[in-house]
């Protein structure tokens, strides 16, 4: 079970505490009306799957219920950083493992 | 005479009391601190199992966790019978009841040893090739007898009645293991105040110890200062100190899974205590100490009863003073196994001859072999052994080849080396390195905050061991400085050692060379998997099942990797290892499940007027967790003549329903409506005060996600319904765009599902029934026409009073805070008896609203419904520019004709009623595969209409109004109308009715 720290709590909590939410930097267009098939596929159907540092969504549901974003490395299971909604995705190039 | 073999002078159990216990049904005394297997074995037993695959006697071949063979069941009571339990780690007590296993008719004489002789059929795949036909066999003939034949112990089949524990822990550091490195390891972490958890799967700490004479720690001998330390330990309040303690799983961040076995040693538990405790500890810095697991030599014949492991037999002795025989010999390939021969003639037993297969092992354990006066036969090897139900003989003969002899012993200890226990090390993601020198697979590049010492990290000497395990701990613990020391030495060397199959199990030999015991895996067997064209010991693990038993190959698994890559002409590492995974040892579901099972296994969510409904013979029906009251039988009526009743009566004159389980969201703030125009398909900003509206909410991709009646309370104000099962989704879903997509909006969302009670008044009579007892809210049609909603007091008590109706009639839902839901309740019904209306279930609630054609969201709905496809494009706000699901609505395949669409069905013969999940084809003659059409997702016999009923995707369904189209069922093809998905009142007179 993975510690998860919240960004808004400013605690290292259980992952029973959170949900996954899917990947983050994902923004929902606002011209959505005009897009066209092939933006909207890239939008909602296509994720990255990378071996390395995938860029999160997780909510802290059973505890402040905010959503937030993480950086986790999918191959050490390691959360290199988790950050508030709506904040930069950082460059961590280089940063896994 | 009671325990032949129990040597009175040796071992620590002393003048313990004696235990009595049964096995087979015959009785046997031991002593207290006895396991079953050194009791057993005191009392001259060695045969206690059938093999797995060809059922050859086995017996005892270790003293511990890595038992493969000695495998029992303990019969506690009818319920508690536990399978598969090693003998090696049961400790016995009064009344103990073990019985062996995968036996018929009994151990001595089993016909299914028939198997051994049949043996070239049961080879490596076997099960892959043989038995493939023909096919209707497997299931019939093959699979049941093989299952019968091969197997380990018989599940219980009676609940589990004991209960089991579960805690978090979190500690400074945690120290898997403890024998000396650990206790050393823990040691150092408690002296400078850490908290620190200490495991061992014993039921004393003290590891190798228990057998190792030779070791000196602290001035006193290694079992004495174990025992001290450990003492002190437990004393300390920073410490904890867990007894048999199993760290079965590494995960992710330093937790580590322990199970603690409570009451398995104890004759009589107390009722409440619980059988084992799960521990999930959270530790800062696990230092891991798990030893090594001793190998068995590979040759002929080398599981008789009999033979065991050195370090085995020198634990029998040297703790529970019990010889494994009278004339005892030892095949070995490393030095440690020499210390067995020379306790054992030291206490009184004859050694029949030490046989090392190196050509001039050196050193004080050779010397005083010799001057004990025992035969050494070095640079010889066993090849094969004698003796049915225990070994009886010995083949030797020298290596460089000659003359082989028999050599006589009723015992026959092996060692080929030892392997570091690196179980928890893999699992924590670790890398492990092969060390050619030492064939050993030792702890590499760590991962996470951990550190391995003693003998799995490879250390063969005690001194380094202590040194580095008081190193490892302090400085786990964090601290600065000079770790602190003790001054250790053995006499004991543990160096040397070989992988794979011996003298006489070579390449060209077809004996039986036991690689793994416990599933019967032979070296042949794995060199045949090579043969066969496996390449990867993955491979070879999975054809052969090497490894694959319940003892995950911890004796054998480096054996058959060594046999593999000699085969292969790869060097180890080439060939690979197979994954570690938890457990390390077999973990019982109890022991994971915890308290969550039976009544706790999920909570159970029951509305304000359960126990009226319950009192008034409703029966109950699962909705996710709620109780929902399904229908109220009267005396003498069945299910349908109940739903009949509660249809015809709430049409004719009212119903009364709990629909307090409906999802309730307050969305409230200045962008209100905004928010909810972003979220639902319909238009809102244009709502007025005190209006309802059917809203659909759709998920991005444009399907069907969840509906309900909203009311707009205040221009800034909606109360939102969702449905029973999606309340919680549709929150997290509203949370998620509010909070990610549109933060600027100012709105607030609160779940209000639990803090109204809802009774719904349905029928014609509605109004009648609520007059009387509402205050302060107009309800003639003109102040409160359908679908409208108002404030005000019912019964004293304040209410949001919803017109609306989801069954066709007149209706009301009336939304009182849910203390005050039962209390309402009793007096609508009061009323409602007035004018002979009923209580009505889920059942009749979905009878009716199916007669109107009014979908549920998830049963005419499965994920790939758009409003379109169910009807619903009237709900969609033909002038908005955006809403969640607006594009996913434009997609190709989302606009393409021949999509499955919700239309109603007549059956042909209105008194049969569809099967729902019934599939639709329009030619029941066609060749198969019939092309289907759609399927029923609604199916009712309706009173009301005296007909059946049915709603049902259908391809293409909207332009079929009027086709006959056809539901094939196993007895016979059903002929359909397609028809409106309204069936009753189809012009919608009756919510003014």
């Amino acid at each position: 079970m993975l510690l998860i720290h919240c960004p808004y709590c400013q605690e290292d909590r259980p992952e029973l505490e959170f949900r996954h939410a899917g990947e983050a930097h994902i923004a929902r267009p606002e011209n959505m009306a005009e897009m066209s098939d092939e933006d909207f596929e890239r939008f909602f159907f296509i994720r990255s799957n990378p071996k390395g540092i995938v860029y999160e969504r997780w909510r802290h549901i059973h505890g402040c219920a905010r959503f937030f974003n993480a950086a986790r490395d999918t191959v050490s299971d390691k959360f290199l950083m988790t950050y508030k909604a709506g904040e930069p995705k950082p460059d961590l190039d280089g940063e896994g493992k | 005479m009671t325990q032949p073999f129990r040597i009175a002078t040796a071992g620590r159990l002393g003048k313990a009391d004696p235990v009595r216990f049964t096995f087979d049904g015959k009785s046997f005394e031991g002593l207290t601190g006895d396991t079953l297997a050194s009791a057993l074995l005191a009392n001259g037993v060695h045969l206690v199992g059938r093999s797995f695959k060809y059922h050859r006697p086995r017996g005892m071949v270790s003293a511990g966790a890595e038992e493969p063979n000695a495998l029992v069941g303990i019969h506690r009571d009818a319920a508690r019978r536990a399978p598969n339990v090693r003998a090696t780690v049961q400790e016995i007590y009064e009344g103990l009841n073990a019985v062996s296993q995968n036996r018929w008719p009994s151990l001595s004489f089993d016909i299914g040893a028939l198997n051994d002789l049949a043996s070239p059929f049961f080879s490596a795949g076997f099960y892959y090739k043989t038995f493939m036909w023909p096919k209707a066999a497997w299931e019939r003939v093959y699979e049941p007898f093989i299952r019968r034949a091969a197997g380990l112990g018989e599940a219980p089949d009676r609940p589990d009645p004991d209960c089991y524990a579960n805690r978090f822990a979190h500690c400074d550091v945690l120290v898997i293991g403890g024998g000396a490195a650990g206790l050393s390891a823990a040691l150092a972490a408690a002296d400078t105040g850490a908290r620190v958890i200490l495991a061992d799967e014993q039921a004393e700490t003290g590891g190798a110890l228990r057998y190792e004479t030779g070791a000196m720690i602290d001035g006193k001998p290694g079992w004495d200062w174990a025992q001290a330390v450990a003492a002190d330990l437990v004393s300390r309040e920073n410490v904890r100190l867990l007894t048999r303690t199993t760290g079965f799983g590494y995960y992710a961040q330093n937790m580590v899974g322990l199970v603690e076995r409570l009451t398995d040693h104890l004759a009589s538990p107390a009722q409440d205590q619980p059988r084992e405790r799960l521990w999930q500890v959270r530790a800062r810095r696990v230092v891991l100490a798990t030893g090594a697991i001793e190998r068995h030599m590979v040759f002929p014949d080398n599981d008789r009863p009999g033979i065991m492991l050195a370090s085995a037999a020198r634990t029998y002795l040297n703790h529970y003073g019990v010889a494994v025989g009278r004339n005892v010999a030892v095949y070995t390939a490393e030095d440690s196994a020499w210390y067995a021969a020379i306790d054992l003639k030291r206490a009184g037993v004859a050694i029949a001859a030490i046989v090392d297969c190196r050509p001039d092992p050196q050193g004080p354990h050779v010397e005083e072999a010799q001057r004990l006066g025992i035969e050494c036969l070095t640079g010889h090897a066993v090849n094969g052994t004698g003796g049915r139900l225990r070994v009886s003989s010995i083949k030797v003969g020298p290596i460089s080849g000659g003359a082989e002899r028999s050599i006589s012993c009723d015992a026959l200890l092996t060692s080929s080396g030892w392997t570091p226990a690196v179980h928890l090390f893999s699992q924590s993601r670790g890398k492990l390195a092969f060390d050619a020198e030492t064939q050993r697979f030792l702890p590499g590049q760590t991962v996470q905050e951990l550190v391995s010492i003693g003998a799995c990290a490879g250390s063969v000497d005690l001194e380094e061991t202590v040194a580095d395990a008081l190193k490892a701990g302090h400085e786990a613990a964090g601290a600065s400085g000079n770790p602190p020391k003790l001054s250790s030495n053995s006499t004991e060397r543990w160096s040397g050692g070989m992988l794979g199959a011996g003298e006489g199990a070579g390449a060209e030999s077809t004996a039986k060379a036991f690689v793994d015991f416990q599933n019967d895996v032979t070296a042949k067997d794995i060199r045949q998997a090579v043969r066969e064209g496996m390449r990867s010991i993955e491979h070879v693990k999975r054809f052969t099942t090497t490894g694959m038993a319940t003892d995950q190959g911890k004796t054998s698994n480096m054996h058959g990797l060594a046999i593999a890559a000699e085969m292969l002409d790869r060097p180890i590492p080439d060939v690979g290892l197979t994954t570690f995974r938890a457990p390390y040892t077999p973990v019982t579901f109890g022991a994971l499940v915890g308290h969550g099972k039976g009544r706790l296994f999920e909570p159970v969510r029951r509305t304000p007027m359960h126990d009226w409904a319950a009192a008034h013979g409703a029966v109950f029906e699962d909705v996710g967790q709620w109780k929902r009251a399904w229908y109220f039988p009267k005396p003498g009526e069945d299910m349908h003549a109940a739903v009949a009743r509660e249809c015809r009566t709430v049409r004719q004159s009212a119903g009364i329903f709990d629909a307090t389980t409906l999802g309730k969201i307050e969305v409230v703030g200045p962008d209100a409506a905004r928010f909810m125009e972003l979220m639902y398909t319909n238009p809102w900003q244009k709502l007025g005060v005190g209006r309802c509206r059917y809203g659909v909410m759709l998920r991005e991709d444009g399907f069907i996600y969840d509906d309900g009646v909203v009311g707009r309370l205040a221009e800034d104000r909606f109360h939102v319904t969702t449905t029973t099962g999606g309340a919680p989704r549709v929150l997290n879903h509203m949370e998620d765009y509010l909070q990610t997509e549109f933060p600027d909006l100012k709105v607030y969302l609160t779940s209000t599902s639990e803090q109204w009670a809802v009774i719904a008044v349905q029928g014609p009579k509605s109004r009648d029934i609520i007059a009387p007892l509402v205050e302060g809210i107009d309800l003639s049609d003109e102040a409160m026409p359908h679908m409208s909603v108002r404030e005000g007091m019912i019964c004293g008590v304040p209410t949001r009073l919803f017109r609306m109706s989801f069954t066709g009639e007149r209706g009301f839902e009336i939304n009182v805070p849910a203390d005050y839901g039962c209390a309402v309740w009793e007096a609508v019904w009061a009323e409602g008896e007035k004018h002979g209306a009923c209580a009505y279930g889920t059942e009749t609630m979905h009878v009716l609203r199916a007669e109107k054609g009014f979908i549920i969201v998830g049963q005419e709905t499965d994920g790939t419904v758009t409003p379109h496809d169910a009807g619903l494009s009237w709900a969609i706000g033909k002038k908005k520019t955006d809403f969640v699901g607006m594009r996913g609505l434009m997609r190709p395949d989302l606009v393409a004709p021949g999509r499955k669409q919700l239309v109603g069905l007549r059956t042909r013969d209105p008194k049969t009623v569809l099967e729902e999940g019934a599939q639709i084809v329009a030619d029941p003659q066609a060749p198969v595969p019939v092309p289907m059409l759609g399927h029923v997702t609604s199916s009712y016999w309706s009173e009301n209409c005296g007909h059946s009923i049915a709603l049902a995707l259908v391809a293409g369904g909207h332009e079929r109004m009027g086709e006959t189209l056809y539901v094939p069922m196993p007895d016979g093809v059903i002929e359909v109308e397609v028809t409106s998905t309204v069936f009753f009142d189809e012009k919608g007179e009756r919510t003014n009715g």
